[in-house]
Formats: C-alpha cells, sequence, structure tokens
C-alpha cells in the first residue's frame, strides 16, 4: 500500500539529503536555532534586513498559493498587503483600536476585497486576469494616494506599536521575533494547505482545469479560495508591517512591490515551499549585496527574472527528480 | 425509465449545425455504443450530456433530474463522469493522486479543517486514498502509484484515466473512444474492463467508438450519429444491418480511401 | 467657456488621446491574434519607441533640424528600430516558450516588459527626458475651439498608419496570410504559410507603431519617462478589449472610444485628473466581466 502521497515533499529538492524524519527534524532545530540567534549575531541592521525578509517570506508564501498552487497570475497583489496595513492605521489612529482588534478587521476586509475582485474576474482566461488584477492593484493604489481617511499621498504616521500581554512590541528585535514567528505560521499553513483536499483541487485546476470540472471540480470555487486565502496572507503582513514601520504610504504598495512578491515566488520555484522563501530572501537581500549598483539592480533582477523564465522555470531550488 | 434521457437537442457552432434535433436514452445498467464516422458530432455531445457545450436547443436529464443548465462540474456531481479523447491526465501528478481528484466532489473537508487537521479531515483523506487505491486496484493497475501518471505507457494512462472517472462515484460512465491506440490484447481486457464496471459497480456506460468489433462484441445497445443526426438505433445486430448506417460508413470509406 | 465650447475642447482632446491608444492598441491586438498572448512588454515598446525617436533626433537635428522633418525622419526610423527589437523579443523570449503552460509564458511577457522598463530607469536613472523637439505652437482657431498644428498632425498621421496597416492586412497577400494564421495556426501550416515569418512580420507592425506613437508622444507632450510605457500598455490593453481583442477595427475603434470617454470622463464631479486612470480601469474590467469579446469581437466558443 502507497504511502499517502504528498506533493513533492515540502523539503523539494533536498529531501534526498534529509531523508529520514530524524534527519530532517535536525534540520528544523537548526533553522530555528539559527533564527533565534542571528539577531545577536549579525547586529541591528542585519536584523532589520532580516524582518524585511521574512515579512517578504509571509507575502510570497501567500502569492505562491494563487499563483504557484492554482496557477493564477496576480499582478496586484500588494493592493491586498495594502488593505491589511491602512486597515490598522486607520482603525488605530482614526478609531482607537487596539491592534488586535484591527488585525483580525485588516483579515476581514482583505477576504472581502478578496472575494469582490475574485467572483467577476477568476473565470476570465489568464492574460485578463492579470491585467485586471494589475489594474485593481492600481486603483487600490490611487485610492490611497487620493483618499482623505488613508492620508492622501503623505499616507499615515503614528501607528502604535502593539502591546501582547505586557510585552510592548516596539524595538526592531521585538519584531523581528514577531515576524520569526508570522514566517513559521504561514510556512505550516501552506504545508497544511498543500496536502489536503483543497491543496490538491489547485493543482488539477492549474494543471489542467477543464478536466478538473469534468471531475466534479468547482474550478471558480476553487480559484476563488486561492484568491482569498492568499489575500489573508497579504493582510496579515500588511497588518504587522504598518505596526512595525509605524508609518506607511501609497509608494509601498505599488506595483513595483506586488512584481518583487512575484519575483520572490518564481525565482525559486513556483509552488515549492523553501523555494519561495528562497527566493524572498533573495529579493530582499540581494539589494543589499548590490548596493553599490544601484538601479542596475533592477535590471539585473529583471534580466535574471527572464533568464529563469527561459532556462530553468522551475527556479533555482534544486527539484527533486522526476519519480 | 432511462438512466440518461435526451430530447430534440440541437446544437450550432458559428453557424454550422453540429447536432440536429437528436432524440437518445441510455436505460440503467446497459451498455450503449455511440458510433458514426468522423465529425459526425459523437464528441460534442458528450460534451453535451456533460455540460461543457450548452446545446441552444432540446433536454438533457439525469433519472429525471434536468441537466441543460448546469456547470459541467455539478453534471460530474450529480452523477455523469467521463474520460477523454486526448487521454488528459494531471500532468506532474502521481497516479494516485489524478485518481484522488475524482474524490473532491465526494468529500468536503475545507480551508480550516485542513488548517488544523482536525480527526475529521485526516479520516476523509484517509477515505479518499483508500477509495482511489480501489478504484486503482479495479482497473487493474496494482503498482507505480507514486509515478508521475504522465510517463506510464499508454495504455496504463488509459487506465487510469477510467479509474480517476470511476473515483467519481459515477451512476454514468462515458468513454471517449477508450480503444484508440491499443494493442488487441489491451482491448480485450478492456472490454472485461468495461463488463466489470457495468455488472459489478452497476455504472451504465456509454462510450463512442471506431472499433466496430469491440463495438458489436461490447454493447448492448448501439446508436448511429451522422451530421449531427441520429441515423439508427438497436442492437449491435440490427445497427449492422441496417442500410442507412452502411451507407453512411460506406460513403466516409470512399472519401478516406481517396485520402 | 461655456458648455459647448468645453465639449468640443474635450472632442478633440479625445480624439488625440484616442489616437495614441489607438495605435497601441492595434499592436495589442494583431499579436493576440496571431499568437494568442498578451503581450506585456508592448507597451514598454512604445516607451523604447519615443526613446529610440528622441536619440535619433538629436542625431538627425544638426542636418535636419528639430522641426516637423526632423521629428518625421526619426520616427520612421524609430519605428523601424522598434520593429525590429520587437522581432527580436520575439525570437529570443516568445518563440521558445510557445509549447509551454500559459503562466509560463505569460510571466516571460511580464519579463521582458521589466527589462526594458528597468533597463531604461538605469539609463535614465528615472528622470524625465527632454524630447527636444521643437514643432512651435501655431494652430487654427474655429471659433472659441483651438487646434494646434501639432495635434492635427498626430491625428493625421495615426490616420495615414492605421489606414496603411488596414489597407495591408485587406489588401496584400501577406495581410492575408497574418488573418490566416490568427484563425487558424495549424491550417495555415498545411496551407504553405510560413507561420513563424508571419509572427515575426505581425510583432514587427505591431511594434513599429507603437514606436510611432511613441515618438509622437514624445514630440507632442515634449518628454518622456522610462515608466510611460506602463499606463499605456494598460490603457491600449483597455482599448482593444473595448473594440474586441483580435479585431483590427476594433482596436482603433476602441482607442478612439476609450479617448474620448478619458477626456469626458474627467469632466464629471468627482473625477478629476487624479481619478483619471481609476475610471479607465475601471472601464477595462466592466467591460470584460460584462462583455469580454468587446464591440467588434468574435464570440469565442472553445471548443473542446
Amino acid at each position: 500500500m502507497a504511502e499517502l502521497p504528498t506533493r513533492p515533499s515540502a523539503w523539494g529538492g533536498l529531501s534526498t539529503i534529509l531523508d529520514t524524519p530524524a534527519k530532517r527534524g535536525i534540520a528544523i532545530v537548526v533553522i530555528l536555532v539559527a533564527m533565534v540567534v542571528a539577531p545577536l549575531v549579525l547586529g541591528q541592521y542585519a536584523t532589520v534586513i532580516l524582518t524585511n525578509a521574512l515579512l517578504y517570506v509571509v507575502l510570497a508564501l501567500g502569492l505562491n498559493i494563487v499563483v504557484g498552487y492554482a496557477g493564477l497570475l496576480d499582478l496586484g497583489f500588494a493592493a491586498f498587503f495594502a488593505v491589511g496595513a491602512y486597515t490598522v492605521g486607520i482603525a488605530t489612529l482614526h478609531y482607537g483600536l487596539n491592534f488586535w482588534l484591527a488585525l483580525p478587521l485588516a483579515v476581514f476586509f482583505a477576504m472581502i476585497a478578496g472575494v469582490i475582485i475574485g467572483t467577476p474576474t477568476l473565470r476570465l482566461r489568464s492574460d485578463y486576469l492579470a491585467i485586471v488584477t494589475l489594474g485593481f492593484g492600481e486603483i487600490v493604489r490611487i485610492a490611497a494616494r487620493n483618499l482623505r481617511e488613508t492620508g492622501g499621498a503623505t499616507g499615515l504616521s503614528g501607528i502604535e506599536s502593539p502591546w501582547l500581554f505586557g510585552w510592548h512590541i516596539r524595538t526592531p528585535l521585538d519584531f523581528y521575533y514577531v515576524f520569526c514567528v508570522l514566517a513559521i505560521i504561514a510556512v505550516l499553513v501552506s504545508v497544511r494547505l498543500a496536502n489536503s483536499r483543497l491543496g490538491r483541487a489547485w493543482l488539477y485546476v492549474r494543471h489542467d482545469e477543464d478536466a478538473a470540472e469534468a471531475m466534479g471540480i468547482d474550478r471558480v470555487r476553487v480559484k476563488l479560495a486561492a484568491y482569498v486565502v492568499g489575500a489573508v496572507y497579504g493582510a496579515i503582513g500588511g497588518a504587522f508591517f504598518a505596526a512595525n514601520l509605524g508609518a506607511i504610504s501609497p509608494n509601498s504598495f505599488s506595483f513595483q512591490q506586488s512584481v518583487l512578491i512575484l519575483m520572490a515566488v518564481i525565482l525559486g520555484g513556483m509552488g515549492k515551499i523553501p523555494g519561495v522563501i528562497l527566493g524572498a530572501f533573495i529579493v530582499i537581500l540581494a539589494p543589499e549585496l548590490l548596493r553599490d549598483f544601484g538601479d542596475l539592480r533592477l535590471f539585473i533582477f529583471a534580466v535574471g527574472l527572464l533568464l529563469i523564465m527561459l532556462f530553468r522555470p522551475s527556479g533555482i531550488w534544486p527539484v527533486r527528480g522526476k519519480r | 425509465m432511462s438512466l440518461l434521457s435526451l430530447k430534440g437537442v440541437s446544437l450550432s457552432f458559428a453557424g454550422s449545425r453540429v447536432l440536429d434535433g437528436v432524440n437518445f436514452d441510455v436505460p440503467p445498467n446497459q451498455i450503449v455504443s455511440l458510433i458514426g464516422p468522423n465529425g459526425a458530432g459523437k464528441t460534442s455531445l458528450f460534451n453535451c450530456i456533460t455540460g461543457f457545450y450548452k446545446p441552444q436547443q432540446g433536454s438533457i436529464s439525469l433519472d429525471g433530474v434536468e441537466t441543460l443548465r448546469l456547470k459541467p462540474h455539478q453534471v460530474t456531481q450529480l452523477g455523469i463522469a467521463r474520460t477523454f479523447q486526448n487521454v488528459r491526465l494531471f500532468r506532474q501528478m502521481s497516479v494516485l493522486e489524478n485518481v484522488m481528484s475524482g474524490m473532491h466532489c465526494r468529500t468536503s473537508a475545507g480551508i480550516i479543517d485542513a488548517i488544523l487537521r482536525l480527526p475529521s479531515q485526516r479520516r476523509e483523506e484517509a477515505e479518499i486514498k483508500d477509495f482511489a487505491e480501489g478504484c486503482l486496484t479495479f482497473v487493474g493497475i496494482t503498482e507505480g502509484w507514486d509515478r508521475d501518471a504522465t510517463t506510464l505507457p499508454y495504455g496504463w494512462q488509459r487506465r487510469v484515466e477510467i479509474a480517476r472517472a470511476l473515483a467519481t462515484k459515477p451512476r454514468l460512465l462515458l468513454l471517449d473512444e477508450p480503444a484508440a491506440g491499443l494493442t488487441s490484447g489491451e482491448k480485450q481486457e478492456l472490454i472485461e474492463l468495461i463488463r466489470r464496471i457495468r455488472t459489478e459497480r452497476d455504472i451504465s456506460v456509454l462510450l463512442i467508438e471506431h472499433d466496430i468489433e469491440l463495438v458489436m462484441s461490447l454493447s448492448e445497445r448501439v446508436s448511429v450519429l451522422d451530421h449531427g443526426v441520429m441515423i439508427a438505433e438497436g442492437t449491435p445486430k440490427e445497427v449492422q444491418a441496417n442500410p442507412r448506417v452502411i451507407e453512411a460508413y460506406l460513403g466516409v470509406e470512399e472519401d478516406s480511401l481517396g485520402l | 467657456m461655456g458648455a459647448f465650447d468645453i465639449f468640443t475642447q474635450q472632442l478633440v482632446n479625445g480624439i488625440v488621446l484616442g489616437s495614441f491608444y489607438a495605435l497601441v492598441a492595434l499592436g495589442y491586438t494583431m499579436v493576440f491574434g496571431v499568437v494568442k498572448l498578451l503581450n506585456f512588454a508592448h507597451g514598454d515598446l512604445y516607451m523604447v519607441g519615443g526613446f529610440a525617436g528622441f536619440l535619433i533626433l538629436s542625431f538627425l537635428a544638426p542636418f535636419l533640424g528639430p522641426g516637423w522633418l526632423g521629428v518625421a525622419v526619426s520616427m520612421v526610423f524609430a519605428m523601424i528600430a522598434v520593429g525590429i527589437i520587437g522581432v527580436v523579443i520575439e525570437r529570443v523570449a516568445y518563440a521558445p516558450m510557445l509549447s509551454a503552460p500559459r503562466l509560463s509564458i505569460l510571466i516571460t511577457a511580464l519579463a521582458v516588459s521589466l527589462v526594458l522598463q528597468n533597463g531604461m530607469l538605469t539609463i535614465t536613472r528615472g528622470q524625465y527626458v527632454t524630447f527636444g523637439a521643437d514643432l512651435g505652437f501655431g494652430g487654427i482657431n474655429l471659433g472659441n475651439l483651438y487646434i494646434n498644428y501639432k495635434q492635427i498632425v498626430l491625428v493625421g498621421v495615426s490616420i495615414v498608419l492605421m489606414a496603411g496597416l488596414e489597407l495591408f492586412v485587406s489588401r496584400t497577400q501577406y495581410g492575408r496570410a497574418m488573418r490566416a494564421v490568427s484563425v487558424d495556426k495549424d491550417m495555415s501550416r498545411l496551407m504553405g504559410i510560413n507561420v513563424s515569418r508571419v509572427i515575426a512580420g505581425t510583432f514587427f507592425l505591431g511594434s513599429a507603431l507603437a514606436a510611432a506613437a511613441g515618438t509622437m508622444a514624445g514630440a507632442y507632450y515634449g518628454s518622456l519617462w522610462y515608466f510611460m510605457g506602463f499606463l499605456i500598455g494598460l490603457k491600449a490593453f483597455t482599448a482593444a478589449v473595448i473594440g474586441g481583442i483580435g479585431s483590427i477595427p476594433g482596436a482603433m475603434l476602441g482607442g478612439l472610444i476609450l479617448g474620448l470617454l478619458e477626456s469626458f470622463g474627467t469632466q464629471l464631479p468627482g473625477v478629476g485628473s487624479e481619478w483619471k486612470d481609476v475610471f479607465s480601469f475601471s472601464v477595462l474590467i466592466l467591460v470584460l466581466v460584462f462583455k469580454p469579446t468587446g464591440l467588434l469581437g468574435k464570440p469565442e466558443q472553445e471548443r473542446m
């Protein structure tokens, strides 16, 4: 009797090296220890960068569900990021809400946005969907830039940092650990979803949506589920982003932002969780390493993306051999 | 009472009539074949039955329930499953995962259940796996379940497709040219399999086929479609002797000889 | 200015704007027709066209002057240059991907777009670049309405280009081949049509038209920006969709309609120029949701 086949395991190509539960357990422990210890070893500046990378891990994992699992090219993912951030900003600044109340509100609004945007558009063919999501992303950004509630072009500032059972989450180190937890949760949720009925349904729809329909799978509903789940990831990332920075402006939610998150998903390998994590780190760390190149960095990224699509569309992360 | 009933189904594409006033019935627990020259509209008829094409006129019902307005996945949920002319297994997914897709519409675990890995979800996953494995065993595939489904030999892929359709627990199974590309040994096995589907699983089978020998030895009923019109119906012997059928096929054969 | 004057002024603005949209939309629609792909990078070819025109003009200006002649010649060269770039892009990035899953080719197109955008970003350091044309400010007066020569020439040239394209597609053998390929690629191949040459030619034409629009935009608005292709790309796509994607007259019609909609739309209460883009995007979304085949497009019944 075959074991329940999980997707090429969450570890991707490394699963040939980490082939026993014991080895995987050790790997996990090593990673966790490294995460805890990193800021102490690397200093404050590096900690801030790592926090950004962890934020991107959350965002990229969310977009990965939309693009990597369900196969929907979403070019406006930053819109959900914005919804999360602005909801927290507005709720705490204008309505005096506690962060932990604003958070579920942000998630709620992102889900609504996902349903509103998704329902009419997810049945469009993929090219149209890409452009429409791009359009929605722009609409959200322009709205954020022009509305009074969102603070216009200057955005919102003075967002309070949250308290959790007496712990004031204030310093970069505090937020680093918060984002560590978020990233871990994001990974766990992604793994569980990938190995579930819905996760499989996403892949069926992605690989052949007509055959999936013929097998009784409601492709619109399945796509919508992916879209909404992705939106939730985006909103949570956005909410904590706002709390972390204390100030947000429409510039953080542009098409460039959506593209950057998409790059993180693709560079590492669409659909493969460790690849997406790697991609997130590449997208955040490379600009630091390529600092001297200035604007050339984005160009290098773009060329890198093109080369990957032409020569290694499965991404940088080693792919497990064909079984 | 028929299991599947089509009345006056007419379908046009960009001005050309593909199906014209088709009346057609599949009785419960029978093996029925749909034959006809190329381009007669057979696959289009399948697509109408399964909800992918919407005929402009007519009615289609399964066990009395009207299916014309339903989306394809709803038709499957109602109890009609199909295979495709060109095998359409899900790429980059294992044999077992392919078959498990059929169970999607028979199960219900949602997002929260999956994230929290509730006991009910884990039970359901085991159930899905077991039933899918059962379907694979039923069609005669007992190993290689972990392999990428598209790396299997062609004949095996066809069987996986059938197993996948069976996993939806249908009442009616539509097979679109299941024997195409099979060796004569494989065809024999296919005949056995289809008979077992009907007898052991109590599923009616409707197949489109070009292999006349296979059709004649397997079917209890044969319907003949030509240029979108149903020109004959009956037992295999009756249809074979029907002059209109002979003409339809002979006419085509002359053309094909010319090619 | 009375209401009628505002109306006519916006009418003129709309037609001018619509000309840009139509020229770029044509490229979208033609490419979509033959390879069934929305070329994300198309808007950026407009941008590249503008910069090419600028470059060529700065080269030619000492000889031909920065006036009408200089701009016209620059535009022609820019069209050829960018047409070639379009073909190169198609050969390098799209042709190898045609058998890949849909998602992959879309992302590739996006990558090409980003390469062009960010390449120009690096070169210009994100600054606006003055085009350097000197076309004067003369114009004609029709009552209270002032139409300057630039606008007239712009619309005129656009009409000439579009008419030329329409004639080419409907009268020449090449044009017939293009139409055949967009209806059924495999059948065309069987009938002896060199499909890859037709595709290359289509990309050439579409890119050249975008470049024409880009050069004219540079001359008309006076400056170029690395990001200018992004917005025009979206608008042109909207125009193509409104008119019916795959239909050449549709692209022209859609361009005009969108131009007019935008011009008049800014006069609606509450819709200032900041919301102009939101207005256009909303139109796009509404059209895609309710009438995805547009005005002149053919209804697509997918055959299984």
